[in-house]
């Protein structure tokens, strides 16, 4: 077993996937372990959507197995262990904030007071009242967020959580991202920004569909001999295109 | 499937439509206006009294359409229902959750358009109110089932929109209102006998022609609940909970 790693939230073995004829993930195994926060980062476009997609069970799959919380992705006995936040925030903009979170409540079975406790947790209780459409960018990816917690899922699946955000509430977020994990969840987060590596407990680093890194950020810090996750991801980076041209 | 998982979904599609003053003003006064239109441009002639009956089974069909198609098509590019199909609803929840909801407002639509119909333009009518409304609910509900069908093909809000005369308008022509069932050129006669509308047009003309239309308009009435049937189950084949 990897350093850090404990039990698998999330085993993925050669997973292939094409997406309009392109071959967006070839052949990829990975391990996410449960109860840490799990970083998926990397370029965009480099498949880390979806690896999210085919995780919690909504892509289609051309070979591999995708095994999460010791069941086949999307067996409907994950559908309420597991929570997905889409990377642009899927909530109804004619609804008001408490409407949404309490309507994804409701379906995951969840009650009244845990919808509150959501809203609550992303810091929107001042705007519980407001029509989802009239927010912010960054209001409107928390109420997507806040709708993902009310049934307090084992595994969280969040894509781009933080885009948009200003630094106090991203700090804000972080910190709830590892209140969670202290509780048991298992997260995984994927972000385009190289600084968030710092607050994962392990990193996966995804280009063109395929795996760089699978380490916690010291490990890859001492492996590359860089100062911090950017310059590290760009010598990584830069190491796979020589062997690619070569 | 889950009553109560569809219920909610019932209960969010209503409220969502309560902050949209302006689509629940179209929805209940556009067959109004048309109505009164169509007695106006007829007045003093009794070509009114002869197609009233049929238009008010037309009008709420292709309103209910389009709304219906245009709505869930909005949920299909949200993403929401993408975070749906990651929960425990079932497809059928949703679908039926959707006819629940704007079936509650066809209701709605074919009283008010039948009261304005009866009432102020004084469409004459030999058989029962009652079964006036009850068949115009039924193409109001029909309208919605092939909305939800419809929406399941288009990609973009400009398709959803453009299956309205794709869906609807070949109904129209066929279905006895412009040219008799029984005198269209043979070639045509089973679409007419096979497409919905036509039932729906039967149904109203009988409404209007016979004292007591229940035997005639029994039939036809099943015709148009077996569409509505066929219409939703069709539509959650669309639904997938993967895709590519």
């Amino acid at each position: 077993m990897a350093p850090g790693a404990t039990a698998a939230a999330v085993e993925v073995d050669h997973l292939r996937v094409v997406r309009g004829g392109r071959v967006v993930l070839p052949d990829l195994s990975v391990t996410v372990p449960a109860g840490q926060v799990v970083g998926l980062l990397g370029p965009s476009g480099g498949g880390k959507t979806t690896l999210m997609r085919a995780v919690v069970g909504v892509q289609v799959v051309e070979s591999g197995t995708v095994t999460v919380l010791g069941e086949p992705a999307g067996s409907p006995g994950l559908r309420s262990r597991v929570g997905y936040v889409t990377q642009a925030p899927s909530i109804y903009d004619d609804l008001t904030v408490r409407e949404n979170v309490r309507f994804f409540a409701r379906m995951v079975g969840a009650d009244t007071a845990s919808a509150e406790e959501a809203i609550a947790a992303v810091d929107l209780e001042s705007h519980a009242g407001v029509l989802a459409g009239r927010l912010s960018g960054g209001q409107r990816s928390r109420v997507s967020l806040a709708s993902a917690l009310v049934n307090h899922p084992e595994l969280l699946v969040l894509d781009e959580p933080t885009v948009g955000l200003d630094p106090v509430l991203r700090r804000d977020l972080w910190r709830l991202f590892h209140q969670l994990a202290a509780a048991g969840t298992s997260m995984l987060v994927s972000s385009h920004v190289m600084d968030e590596a710092a607050r994962c407990e392990r990193l996966l680093l995804l280009r063109e569909g395929r795996l760089l890194a699978d380490e916690p950020l010291p490990a890859l810090l001492e492996r590359t001999g860089a100062v911090d996750a950017e310059t590290a991801f760009l010598s990584l980076i830069d190491a796979a295109e020589k062997e690619a041209a070569s | 499937m889950s009553v109560h998982r569809t219920l909610v979904v019932t209960a969010r599609v209503l409220r969502q439509l309560r902050t949209d003053h302006r689509t629940i003003a179209l929805m209940l006064l556009v067959p109004v206006v048309l109505m009164g239109l169509l007695a106006w441009i007829y007045n003093g002639t009794p070509v009114f009294d002869h197609i009233g009956p049929a238009l008010l089974g037309v009008f709420p069909f292709v309103v209910m359409f389009i709304v219906t198609s245009v709505a869930t098509l909005r949920e299909r590019t949200s993403g929401t229902l993408e975070r749906l199909m990651t929960t425990p609803m079932a497809k059928t929840d949703l679908m039926i959750g959707y006819a629940l909801a704007f079936g509650l407002m066809a209701v709605l639509q074919a009283v008010v358009a039948s009261a304005f119909a009866i009432y102020v333009c004084g469409l004459d009518l030999a058989g029962p109110v009652w079964v006036l409304v009850v068949v115009a609910v039924a193409d109001a509900v029909l309208g919605t089932a092939l909305g939800l069908l419809a929406s399941g093909f288009a990609r973009t809000e400009f398709q959803a929109v453009q299956f309205m005369p794709a869906f609807v308008l070949p109904q129209f022509l066929l279905c006895g209102l412009l040219v008799a069932r029984d005198q269209l050129p043979q070639v045509l006669q089973p679409f007419s006998d096979a497409l919905p509308l036509s039932y729906a047009v039967d149904a109203m003309n009988e409404v209007a022609a016979a004292a007591d239309p229940l035997g005639q308009v029994g039939p036809d009435l099943v015709v148009i609940a077996a569409w509505i049937v066929a219409s939703l189950l069709l539509g959650s084949l669309t639904l997938r909970r993967r895709t590519a």
